[in-house]
This record gives structure tokens, sequence and C-alpha cells, in this order.
């Protein structure tokens, strides 16, 4: 199988960014507007749309036309691995609480 | 030890984890408040973690830091309203990129027939700070899809 190295190049650029990698997240649960992403970041409207411009040029983000709005939507072959945020959630909090099982188990040791 | 129980209904500002550990309840509490034992569970694999404070008292303050080895910070804090010992936590969680989203977390620990569980029940000022504060613990997540891409493109590549 062959990989185009320029756009996954791109691509990884693109996460690089972690306010990058929350319009990821957030649009993994559905689609969204421009405005709506920008809703919880303490930056400007120009700042995430430059952000999106960014994913979208890395293939990462489609946009599409619906009547006044332009909703943004995570590009289905992209990120599969995000379709469920709450999976992921999941991942690391069961991952958080094998540490603790970890550091329980030094802590009995160390009790007996 | 078993799973993992997450309750997170939609359009809702709550999320419930419930989850049973091999150990006493003052042992999982020792584990959960000591600032020492902390350190070594509370950071995402790959960053580095530093307990700035963790004061688990009736009126006491934590702060913590996640560093990636890049530099880039990512720092938590909060108050402790509620501490009995092997019993139940009340505190509120911040996170400091979002200032003023401010969450409150109940923990109770409940001594079972083998061991004890773990109840933690947060709630966010919204639904839609529950879901963002959630998506922002998928970063790890994400990294982790990254590392699997990587490998793959190396392995097909013969990098």
């Amino acid at each position: 199988m062959a990989y185009d190295d320029e756009a996954l190049d791109r691509a990884f650029l693109a996460l690089a960014d972690p306010v990058r990698r929350a319009l990821i997240a957030r649009l993994s649960r559905g689609p969204a507007t421009v405005n709506e992403l920008a809703e919880p970041f303490p930056i400007t409207l120009q700042a995430v749309s430059r952000h999106i411009s960014v994913l979208e040029a890395a293939g990462l983000i489609t946009r599409t036309r619906d009547g006044q709005r332009r909703p943004c939507h995570l590009a289905p072959s992209a990120l599969e691995q995000l379709t469920s945020w709450i999976d992921q959630y999941r991942l690391e909090t069961e991952r958080r609480f094998r540490r603790i099982d970890a550091v329980l188990e030094t802590v009995k040791e160390q009790d007996q | 030890m078993s799973d993992t129980i997450i309750n997170a209904p939609a359009n809702t500002p709550f999320i419930e984890v419930i989850r049973d550990f091999d150990a006493t309840p003052e042992q999982l509490f020792r584990v959960s408040t000591d600032p020492d034992l902390i350190a070594q569970w509370l950071g995402p694999n790959g960053l580095e973690m530093e307990v700035v404070e963790y004061d688990a008292r009736p009126g006491g303050r934590y702060r913590y830091i996640h560093r990636e080895p890049s530099g880039a910070e990512y720092a938590f804090r909060g108050v402790f309203h509620a501490v009995e010992p092997g019993a139940l936590v009340i505190q509120t969680f911040e996170y400091e990129g979002l200032p003023g989203e401010v969450s409150l977390e109940k923990a109770t620990y409940t001594a079972t027939d083998n061991g004890v569980r773990l109840r933690t029940w947060s709630v966010f000022g919204s639904v839609q700070a529950r879901d963002t504060m959630v998506a922002s613990g998928m970063e790890s997540g994400l990294n982790d899809a990254m590392e699997k891409l990587t490998a793959l493109v190396a392995k097909e590549t013969g990098r």
C-alpha cells in the first residue's frame, strides 16, 4: 500500500497544535460552525478560522454548505478512532485506573 | 479490579464513573490523596507530572501540572470542600486553560466483599463544558492513534 508522505506530513503538523486537536475532538461528536467551534476557546474567531484552514488543508476536516451555515465536519476517513469520544474517555479513564492498581500494589506491599 | 462503568447521559452536565479496586478503602484513599502517590498515576502516559500542592483537607487547595516533552504545560487546580479519610472527598476542579469552567467532583469510597468501590460524580457548569472537558481527555487517545499511524507508515515504507 502506498502512502502519500506529504499528506501525512500535513496531517501530523496540523495535529501538533493543542487547539487544533481540541477542534478535532469537538468535531468527532458532530459537525459545528466556526462560531460554535470558537466558543470554548479564549482566542479570537480569526485565530480559530486559521486553525480550521490548516485542518482543512491537511484533509482532516471538510466544510459543506447548509443554507447560510458552513458547518465543519471531521473527514470520515481521517482519525476513525475518534468517532466515539466516550470510548476515548473510557480508554483514558481505564488507563488511569490501571496506574492506580499498580500504585496500590506497592502500597499494599509496604503495609504488610 | 474490575470493569469501569461510565455514565455520561447525553444533554446533561454529569459524568459518573464507578470502579472496584483490590484494596481497602483506606489504601485507595491514600493513593488518591497523598501528593507523592498521586504523582505516580495522575499524569497521562508520556507526560511529566508535577504536583505543586495537594492539601487534601477541608478548605485545602491542590494544583498540578502535566508537562509535555516539548515543554507545553496543562495546569489544573481546585479546593477541597469535604474530606473524610477512607470515605469521601468533595472538591472543585478547574483546567487553567479554561478559567472559570469549574466542575464539582464527589468521590465516595465504599468497602465491598473483596475490596473497595470508587464512585466519582462530576457536575459541570454546562453540557458544553462537560463535553469540552471530556474531549480534552481524548488528547492521549489521539497521541496513541498518531503513534500507531507512525508505526504503520514506518512498516509500509520500510523506514
